[in-house]
This record gives structure tokens, C-alpha cells and sequence, in this order.
């Protein structure tokens, strides 16, 4: 098992070298030869060689082992007893799965009384909600939702499990899925099924969003994956109905209450950047901090949130929380105006997979306009006020 | 207090990218970067030790030649460093690597917290930290934007956590397991006296048989997820560059947007 070069194939062209991420390939006596220490198992070279000459061999899968695990379940994940939309996207999604595997749609709903949360989520195609009360589940916070979820799921057996990627479920998830000893896959921006083996195949970004990579986990159940906000479309309502709802009778262990939450700030912008249609960005093009209040006017205009480069948080114009990038947010809103942003790659990971991003920049040579929809090479402060000015007195009209 | 930091070399993404013409990925043998996250994780424990007395041990599990962010984690000033390497661990997914990393943790025994980076920059997963959290039994905390207090008497620990829409603060017990997110802190340089020091020291190697792992949950065999395909992305194009009186631009940039909304 693991990547085997067939040497009589190999010509030692050294495309393989050059692709491999990892480092882990050399050429040795003109053929390839792996280093089995550095190598990922990652597949690029397999894709990269032209004589078909890199093999990657996995074991298969027994399908008949899995024939208690039925059925696609969502985790409902809530702030004061609203359902956060990356929910209900996943709800959308995963109705699509169920069907395709011919299972139900389940969503999980954890804590304490939540009619409001079930009523929001009566008008959804959806065939069952499972649930645990108790007191300790009251607000997130991580033991008491993984014991609670790794119980439910190990009663039920549901065979695949989504969670919104948001900054919770990403907290839950990674201590679920090892809890339960099975395989997540993290931020995928599609999935889809491979019927015979009922595998989900888990398609997401790596390397910056340089690559694509389609990942499995189908020799465990559940098979685990967290999607961002925003990656899938909200789903169509349907006309009000009652849910099943099967309340499993479980009390949290009192050790298992390791946090107790002090405080809660919500941040002082209307709109935070994971959840914005609209996102407006300032990199050090925009001239100094003070002009960061007009992209605020203008994405305030707009019902949207104001991104910023590391350039600009680096020379602390403007906090952390607002950077987009490889180590800042990644954010796919529809529309993402870049002012005065150059581009960098980093840049670029964390937004160009927006639908829409419009790009203002005085350089003509910024790499910011490869990836732009739109691209205005000009005065990013110019433009931004007359924007406002257009949007101000079509507002005014309507 | 007696603190483990774990980190991760990875390859420097910004120049891995794809070849327009052969549609395949290069990558132009540049060399591995500690991963950024990481650094403000070393730095914290740094401080911490700074703050109540202890030790700060920086692990991480790699090929032998991720010795070099061990490196430079003497040379910021840690105590002592462990490269965990073995051919077993190849091909392990985030649930194999925090199985390794657990193993090697219990082996250093008696540890107050773990701090790491929020995710690598490379797998971008953010898995690892509570997988290692879980499976030592510390408390989970992730997204640490500062630590406000430790009562290292009662080892009550406060943490602010930068979350989405806003900031959580929540007071919790040691040990514990803390994720970090950047604007924690500004991490120092390695010291030049530091790091020459670095260069000649012999790290150890801990093995499989050191850290007394199940070969069922290492590597490949341990690891539920694999990789079935890669692929290149949809390349984004140069789009539709707008030209005109700067009146009428902003104009029809308005209009991109209102309708695209």
C-alpha cells in the first residue's frame, strides 16, 4: 500500500520532482524513487506524470460493514435560539444527498428547550430531528455538545454528519470526530456521493486554494466533513410541517462541565465577515487608516462588512479581525471590492473563490486584477466617495 | 508551569501554484516555513513562562528535516525541543498526527498546557489541536486571542476567544489545550547567540517505541481519511477591465454591484 512508481514507465523526466509538495520524490539512477517518510500519499504527482508511470494503491472498501448506519444528519447550530443559515444551507444540501442515497434528512438540535429553533426548522424538508435536553447544553461550549452529539450518534448510527464550518463548528467537530474515531474532512466546498460503496466524496481546497483535492473516509462511519458558510445556496421552504422528533433521555456528566462562559462581546460592526453578501477591502492602497471610515460608509451603504490586507492590519490601521487571507478569514461573499490591494497570494486565498470581486487599484501591473471580475486601474479614494455619493442619491430616490 | 508548544513545518504555499501551460502544480524548491499560526503559539508559551516560572518544550512530528523549526524555537528561547519522526507516521491524516502528538505529550507527563497555532497553513483543517485536547482529556480552547489570567494555585485559567460576530470570555481549568490566533502577541526574533547555539545542538528523535504507539492508529492505518484525486482548480481569468470618465465608472461600478447583489 502506498505510492508505487512503475519504473519500466518511468522516464525520469523530473515532472513529478518539481510538482511534489512534500519534497518526497527524487530521481535516483534517472528513475523516480520515493521517500516514504515525506510523502503524504497526496496523489499530485499521480495527476502530474504524463506516462502513467506513479500508482497510488489503497485498500477497498467493505461495503456490507456499514449497513446499520442510515441516514445524512445536519448539526443545528444556533445563536439565541435563531438557526445560523450555514444550517440551513447544509440542510438544502444534505436533502439532496438523502435522496440520492435513498435515507432520511435528520438535523441534530442540542440544548434546552429549543421550540423556536424547531419551528424555524418546520418549514424544511427534513424527516426527523434528533435531540438531547439538558441544562449544561443551555449555550455552546465544547464537552457538554461533544458528549452530547458522540451519545446521539452512537445510538443512531446516522452514516454521514455536517457541520457548518463556522468558528463553533469548527471547535466541535475536531473533538467529535476523534471521540468517535472516524474520518472529517474540513471546509469542503463540494460533495457528492458514490452510490455503490455509499461513500461521500469530499471535494476541498489545499495549498492556498492552488489545488483541488477530493477526499474519502468511507471505511468508518459517520463520515464527518464541515462546510463554510456561504459554499452552498439556501434551500427552498416548504409548507409547515410537524417534524419527528425523537428526544433521547441522557444527563450530561457533571465533570464534563470543564468551561463556564464569563462574557459574551458581540463585535461592534453590524455585519461580520463570514456571514457578509458584501465585502468591502482595503489594503495599503487606500492612502492611511482614517479612509477605512469611507470603505465603512460605503459597505454600510451596501449591507456589508469591511474586509482589510494584512498590509493594512500589519500596520495596524485596522484590528485583526477584519484581515482576509491565508491567515486571516477565508470568505466567498458575492460580491468583494478590493481597494487599493495589491493581490499577494495569500491575499487571494482567503477571497478569490467570490463570486464577484471588483478590484480598484492605481497599479496596472497589481496581481490583484488576474482574479478580478472587474478591475478599474485608477484612484480607489475617487471612486469609493463618488460610490457613495451614487448609492446615497439612489437611496434617497427609492 | 510546564508547557508544550506543537508545531508544524510546512511547505511555503505561496509558491506552490500551477503551471498555465501543463496545467499540472510546481512548486519552486523553496525552503519549508515554520507555520505561521505556530510562531504566536511559541511566543505565547514563552510568555507564559516569563509570567510563572517552568518550561517550555516545542515538539513536532515530521520528516527529519522539520528539525529546523525546532531550531528556530531555541533559538526564540525554549527550553527544550523533540523532533517525533518515523517512517510508521507517513501518510497519517489529523487523526493519526493527534494521536502521535498525544502519545508524545503523555511521554513528557505532567504537562500544565499545550498551546498550538489555530491551523496549518498548509491542510488549513484547524483538526489537530482539539483532536490532541480530546484525547488527553485538557480543555479545549480555541481561537485564544489573549490570555487574561492564570490562578496557578487554584490553575484556573481566562481566555478571550475570537470568534465569529464577536469575542467569548471564558474562565475554565488547567490543564488545558489552547489554540491561538494571530494578534495574540508579537513574537520575538530568534536571538542571533541563540540560534547559533541552535545549530549544533543534537535533537532527540522519538520514535514509534518511544512514545509507546499502537501501529494500528499510526500513519496510513490510522488515518480514516485519505486523498482520492487532486485536481486544478477553475482558473480565474483577467476579467473586464472598466475604462472611462472616472463619474461614469463609478457609476457603472454601481451598477455591477446592484445588480449583483
Amino acid at each position: 500500500m502506498g505510492l508505487k512508481i512503475i519504473l519500466d514507465k518511468c522516464t525520469g523526466c523530473s515532472l513529478c520532482i518539481k510538482a511534489c509538495p512534500f519534497d518526497a520524490l527524487r530521481i535516483v539512477d534517472k528513475k523516480a524513487v520515493v521517500s516514504e517518510e515525506a510523502c503524504t500519499l497526496c496523489g499530485v504527482c499521480v495527476e502530474t506524470c504524463k506516462f502513467e508511470a506513479m500508482e497510488l494503491e489503497r485498500e477497498t472498501v467493505e461495503t456490507d460493514e456499514f449497513d446499520d448506519n442510515r441516514g445524512v444528519w445536519i448539526f443545528v447550530q444556533t445563536h439565541e435560539d435563531k438557526v445560523h443559515h450555514v444550517t440551513l444551507e447544509l440542510v438544502g444540501e444534505g436533502r439532496k444527498l438523502a435522496n440520492e442515497l435513498g435515507t432520511e434528512l435528520c438535523c441534530m438540535v442540542l440544548g434546552n428547550g429549543k421550540d423556536a429553533v424547531i419551528d424555524e426548522l418546520s418549514v424544511y424538508d427534513i424527516n426527523r430531528i434528533y435531540s438531547i435536553k439538558d441544562a449544561k447544553l443551555k449555550r455552546y461550549r465544547t464537552a457538554p455538545y461533544v458528549e452530547a452529539a458522540a451519545h446521539l450518534i452512537k445510538k443512531y448510527k446516522p452514516e454521514i454528519f455536517l457541520i457548518g464550518a463556522t468558528t463553533t463548528g469548527r471547535d466541535f467537530a475536531g473533538g467529535l470526530a476523534t471521540v468517535l474515531e472516524t474520518g472529517l474532512t474540513a471546509d469542503c466546498t463540494d460533495l457528492a456521493v458514490e452510490l455503490e460503496t455509499r461513500s461521500l466524496l469530499q471535494t476541498r481546497p489545499a495549498f492556498g486554494g492552488n489545488i483541488m483535492a477530493t477526499i474519502k473516509s468511507s471505511k468508518h462511519r459517520p463520515q464527518m466533513a464541515t462546510v463554510r458558510p456561504k459554499v452552498f445556496a439556501m434551500p427552498e421552504k416548504v409548507e409547515k410541517h410537524d417534524i419527528e422528533i425523537v428526544t433521547a433521555k441522557y444527563s450530561i456528566s457533571e465533570k464534563t462541565e470543564r468551561t463556564d462562559i464569563l462574557e459574551w462581546i458581540p463585535s461592534e460592526e453590524g455585519v461580520n465577515l463570514a456571514d457578509a453578501n458584501i465585502i468591502v477591502s482595503g489594503g495599503r492602497g487606500i492612502g492611511k487608516p482614517e479612509n477605512f471610515a469611507l470603505l465603512q460608509e460605503l459597505a454600510d451603504l451596501l449591507g456589508g462588512a469591511v474586509g482589510a490586507s494584512r498590509a493594512a492590519v500589519d500596520a495596524e490601521w485596522i484590528d485583526y479581525s477584519h484581515q482576509v487571507g491565508q491567515t486571516g478569514r477565508t470568505v466567498r461573499p458575492n460580491i468583494y471590492i478590493a481597494c487599493g490591494i495589491s493581490g499577494a497570494v495569500q491575499h487571494l486565498a482567503g477571497m478569490k473563490t467570490s463570486d464577484v470581486i471588483i478590484a480598484i487599484n492605481k497599479d496596472p501591473d497589481a496581481p490583484i486584477f488576474n482574479v478580478a471580475t472587474y478591475g478599474y486601474v485608477g484612484d480607489v479614494l475617487e471612486i469609493v466617495k463618488k460610490m457613495i455619493t451614487e448609492l446615497k442619491r439612489r437611496q434617497g430616490k427609492s | 508551569m510546564k508547557i508544550v508548544v506543537c508545531v508544524k513545518q510546512v511547505p511555503d504555499t505561496m509558491d506552490v501554484r500551477i503551471d498555465p501551460e501543463t496545467n499540472t502544480l510546481i512548486r519552486e524548491g523553496v525552503p519549508s516555513i515554520l507555520n505561521p499560526f505556530d510562531e504566536y503559539a511559541i511566543e505565547e508559551g514563552l510568555k507564559l513562562r516569563e509570567q510563572h516560572g517552568g518550561t517550555v518544550t516545542v515538539i513536532t512530528m515530521g520528516p527529519p528535516q522539520a528539525d529546523d523549526v525546532l531550531r528556530t524555537a531555541l533559538g526564540m528561547g525554549a527550553d527544550d525541543v523533540v523532533l517525533i519522526s518515523d517512517r510508521a507516521f507517513a501518510g497519517s491524516d489529523t487523526l493519526a498526527t493527534s494521536y502521535t502528538l498525544s502519545k508524545a505529550i503523555e511521554k513528557i507527563g505532567d504537562v500544565d498546557i499545550v498551546i498550538t497555532g489555530k491551523q496549518a497553513i498548509d491542510g488549513d483543517t484547524a483538526q489537530v489541536g482539539p483532536g490532541i485536547s480530546s484525547r488527553l482529556d485538557f480543555t479545549q480552547l480555541t481561537y485564544v486571542s489573549k490570555i487574561e489570567n492564570i490562578d496557578t494555585g487554584t490553575g484556573e485559567i481566562i481566555v478571550e476567544r475570537l470568534l465569529d460576530g464577536g469575542r467569548e470570555r471564558l474562565k475554565a481549568n488547567l490543564p488545558a489545550l489552547l489554540t491561538v490566533v494571530k494578534g495574540i502577541n508579537v513574537p520575538r526574533k530568534p536571538s542571533i547567540l541563540k540560534m547559533k547555539k541552535a545549530r549544533n545542538v543534537e535533537i532527540p528523535i522519538w520514535g514509534a517505541g518511544e512514545i509507546d504507539a499502537d501501529p494500528d492508529n499510526l500513519g496510513q492505518k490510522g488515518s480514516p481519511t485519505w486523498v482520492e484525486k487532486i485536481f486544478s482548480p477553475e482558473q480565474k481569468t483577467r476579467g473586464e477591465m472598466i475604462e472611462g470618465e472616472i463619474d461614469e465608472v463609478s457609476v457603472r461600478i454601481a451598477d455591477i454591484v446592484m445588480k449583483s447583489m
